[in-house]
């Protein structure tokens, strides 16, 4: 029932949002007609039904919020708005000796984006107004009492407290996450790189050219790297994730196991790697592993080996190495999860199946594994996207070093999509590529979260394992 | 009799190898805090010993040159402690509230565009977060928070997005029954008043776990906190100060100098940590199960 009624409304998304729009266009109308002069005065100026039916304290919110829209567009807005096309025509020049600064394209980008932001919340805003005019109109023809100021203020704090606790929280996200990511996605589509850097030079717009660059294998296309780069964040993710899970889940079993004693000892000793900054422990790691660090400098003092092991030189030792390191931080939080859950599964299941002449073995892959895996599914999933942006142990690691001349970008053979991005945005300011490789990474992250989400058992069947 | 005495063997045998591992996994777990520690007590004074990379552990002279380098303010070394703990502190409570706020209006209001919000948050989630780097670089830059502003700037940025990561406790508000929401307001409390003197008071290993996370990522922070404080050596936190010590040029005579200032940023966290373990599992646990 609750299957056919979602698939009732997925279908035609577009047409139902036409259909929407065409209802609120209609509403909208027939407001304005039906309405008294006060409805149809706030047409224009938002918040005057309200204020002069009594609810001063919101039709003053209206007002404002309509008053510092208008003001941010005219006084500031408007200028950047108007050069949005181009990203400014003015460069920046000298006239004899004085520097006459021209258009800030970054700033015009940036501006522009937000004064149409603007624009679309004052749209909403008038459109809640009208909504709200209209509720008035009706319940004062009904001969009902609108809610006074003083009820209305409350409601802040009982049926509107919604509002108050998300307000600020959304406010932040807007300006501090969803700003930025417009920004940059809108970066991808311009050559903003070195050779145009604002403000003393411009950029514009040039379409789709940084996808056709990311997917050229031409020798300074970014190409084969991009797919050599996106191959690797894949493998590591895949080993990264599923390494850590098998053998935290035998970390845990091994500690969990009856006759094993001081068993908050060892889980605290595991601990340890969580509550430590890993900006000392793996920079300390990486150091230990250097070609004059404290192994290889052992291992020669001794005499076993002849030169340095090239742990972080070698392209696939340097993988290896990362993936071992990072079995070290990824043990204890596995463990930790794992212990509560092993707690969990049914003893009698064992019990029975002890009788029934089991080995512990066969207990194990099908008692254990499938239980874990049904409960930890989700976990699996976002511990693996994780992986796929997992900065801190590649940087603090190798850096994405060791560094191959076949690669552009600046990029190294252990380096993932993220620790890439990073390197164009801040070694080579090439923020269109920049841009375009992490818009990939949002396509690779969603592609994979949603396909693996659809395929989770806990999600096919909720009724699996209770 | 013979069986069970074999079965007692066995699992004798069973336990030997099990502390046999396990002691080796402390050991390799240990290894790396025990080598920084170690190597902050060899002295970077030429004259004693030397203050790079060294191929044995354990120092000739037992010294605290490197503590009181740091400790005597020839670096920057305790403005960037003070630093740290001021991030973290502001960001811990700030963020502490934020997530309440935003679990608690998701957990036990329905709105209109509530899973629109939720669904639009997890999207948003899936950009990686160094995209927005440049831009949120320019834009603290327009209002004076980068460089010498850094500090506020890393506070307001680190506390602005923190609603988007409401799930581990939107998921204990949800395991709390809403009877006891409905049978208070029944007796006439609102929301609000519900949401202070029930829920909070309610949900303390949540409110723990979750100031316990939000201190402890700024204490690491590295990435961001460097660019935003670019240049400006008095407005690093440590890790930052920390990472340049390590990869600049002279490293070598650095290295020690760099285990004992790590030495000494470990131990608040780590302390901290251990102290509030329970809580932390309890939260770890909670949020893998819920997905």
């Amino acid at each position: 029932m609750a299957k056919e009624q979602s698939r009732k409304a997925k279908k035609n998304p577009i047409g139902e949002f036409f259909k929407d729009l065409g209802a609120d266009i209609a509403d909208i109308g027939t407001t304005f007609a039906k309405g008294g002069f006060r409805t149809r005065v706030s047409y224009l100026i938002m918040g005057f039904g309200q204020i002069f039916r009594g609810q001063v304290l919101r039709g003053f919110m209206y007002l404002f919020v309509e008053a510092a829209i208008i003001c941010y567009l005219i006084f500031f807005g408007w200028d950047y708005l108007k050069k949005f096309t181009t990203l400014g025509t003015v460069e920046t020049g000298k006239v004899g000796r004085v520097t006459v600064y021209g258009d800030n394209s970054f700033l015009i980008l940036l501006f522009g984006i937000l004064t149409i932001m603007a624009i679309v919340a004052l749209i909403f805003m008038w459109r809640l107004n009208i909504r709200d005019n209209k509720k008035q109109d009706e319940l004062l023809r009904a001969g009902k009492k609108l809610p006074g100021n003083k009820a209305d203020w409350l409601s802040l704090f009982d049926s509107n407290f919604d509002k108050t606790l998300l307000a600020l929280p959304v406010v932040g996200i807007f300006v501090f996450t969803v700003l930025p990511i417009v920004f940059m996605i809108c970066v991808a589509f311009t050559n903003y790189d070195a050779t145009h850097q604002a403000p003393s030079k411009l950029f514009t717009w040039v379409g789709f050219e940084n996808f056709k660059n990311l997917f050229s294998f031409a020798s300074t296309g970014f190409g084969g790297t991009f797919v050599q780069v996106l191959i690797w964040t894949i493998v590591w993710a895949f080993f990264a994730t599923f390494i850590d899970y098998f053998l935290g889940i035998a970390v845990a079993m091994l500690i969990n196991r009856k006759g094993v004693k001081f068993k908050k000892v060892w889980r605290t000793i595991l601990v340890m790697t969580i509550a430590v900054p890993q900006f000392v422990s793996l920079l300390y790691v990486s150091k230990l592993f250097d070609s004059n660090g404290l192994i290889n400098g052992t291992l020669l003092r001794l005499g076993w080996i002849k030169t340095a092991i090239p742990f972080w030189t070698n392209p696939i030792l340097a993988k290896v190495m990362i993936i071992v390191i990072n079995i070290w931080i990824g043990i204890p939080y596995l463990m930790l999860i794992a212990t509560g859950l092993l707690m969990n599964i049914p003893e009698d299941l064992y019990e029975s199946a002890r009788i029934d002449g089991a080995s512990p073995w066969q207990m194990f892959k099908s008692i254990t594994l499938p239980y874990m895996f049904f409960v930890t599914g989700p976990f699996l999933l976002t511990q693996f996207t994780g992986n796929l942006n997992n900065f801190n142990v590649i940087y603090l690691l190798t850096g994405g070093a060791p560094k191959s001349g076949s690669m552009v970008g600046g990029a190294g053979k252990t380096d993932l999509l993220v620790t890439w991005l990073y390197k164009m945005t801040i070694n080579d300011t090439n923020y269109k590529m920049a841009a375009v490789i992490g818009i990939m990474v949002f396509i690779v992250t969603a592609v994979i979260s949603l396909v693996v989400y659809q395929m989770l058992p806990s999600v096919r069947d909720e009724e699996g394992f209770q | 009799m013979a069986k069970q005495s074999s079965m007692k063997r066995n699992r004798a045998i069973g336990n030997f190898f099990s502390y046999v591992v396990l002691v080796l996994i402390s050991l390799i777990w240990l290894f790396p805090f025990v080598g920084v520690l170690l190597n902050s007590f060899r002295s970077y004074d030429p004259a004693v010993e030397y203050g790079g990379m060294v191929d044995y552990l354990i120092p000739k002279h037992f010294s605290l040159d490197n503590y009181k380098f740091i400790l005597s303010g020839q670096t920057n070394y305790l403005k960037w402690y003070g630093n740290t703990v001021l991030i973290a502190i502001c960001v811990a409570v700030l963020q502490t509230i934020i997530i309440l706020c935003v679990s608690y209006a998701l957990s036990r209001m329905r709105f209109k565009g509530r899973t629109f919000l939720m669904r639009f948050w997890l999207i948003l989630g899936m950009f990686p977060g160094f995209l927005t780097m440049i831009c949120l670089y320019f834009l603290l830059k327009q209002i004076g928070l980068t460089q010498a502003g850094a500090i506020p700037g890393l506070i307001l940025v680190s506390v602005a997005s923190s609603g988007m990561g409401y799930y581990v406790c939107k998921g204990y508000f949800d395991t709390i029954p809403k009877a006891l929401d409905e049978a208070a307001r029944i007796d006439g409390a609102s929301r609000a008043r519900v949401f202070l003197t029930m829920i909070i008071p309610m949900s303390k290993p949540i409110i723990i776990y979750t100031a316990l996370v939000a201190f402890m990522a700024p204490w690491c922070d590295y990435i961001f906190a460097s660019y935003i404080a670019f240049g400006h050596d008095s407005s690093y936190n440590v890790a930052v100060a920390l990472y340049r010590w390590m990869n600049t040029g002279d490293y070598q005579g650095y290295f020690t100098r760099f285990c004992a200032g790590g030495v000494l940023v470990a131990i608040p966290v780590t302390v901290l940590f251990m102290l509030l373990q329970r809580y932390y599992v309890e939260g770890v646990t909670g949020g893998a199960v819920k997905g």
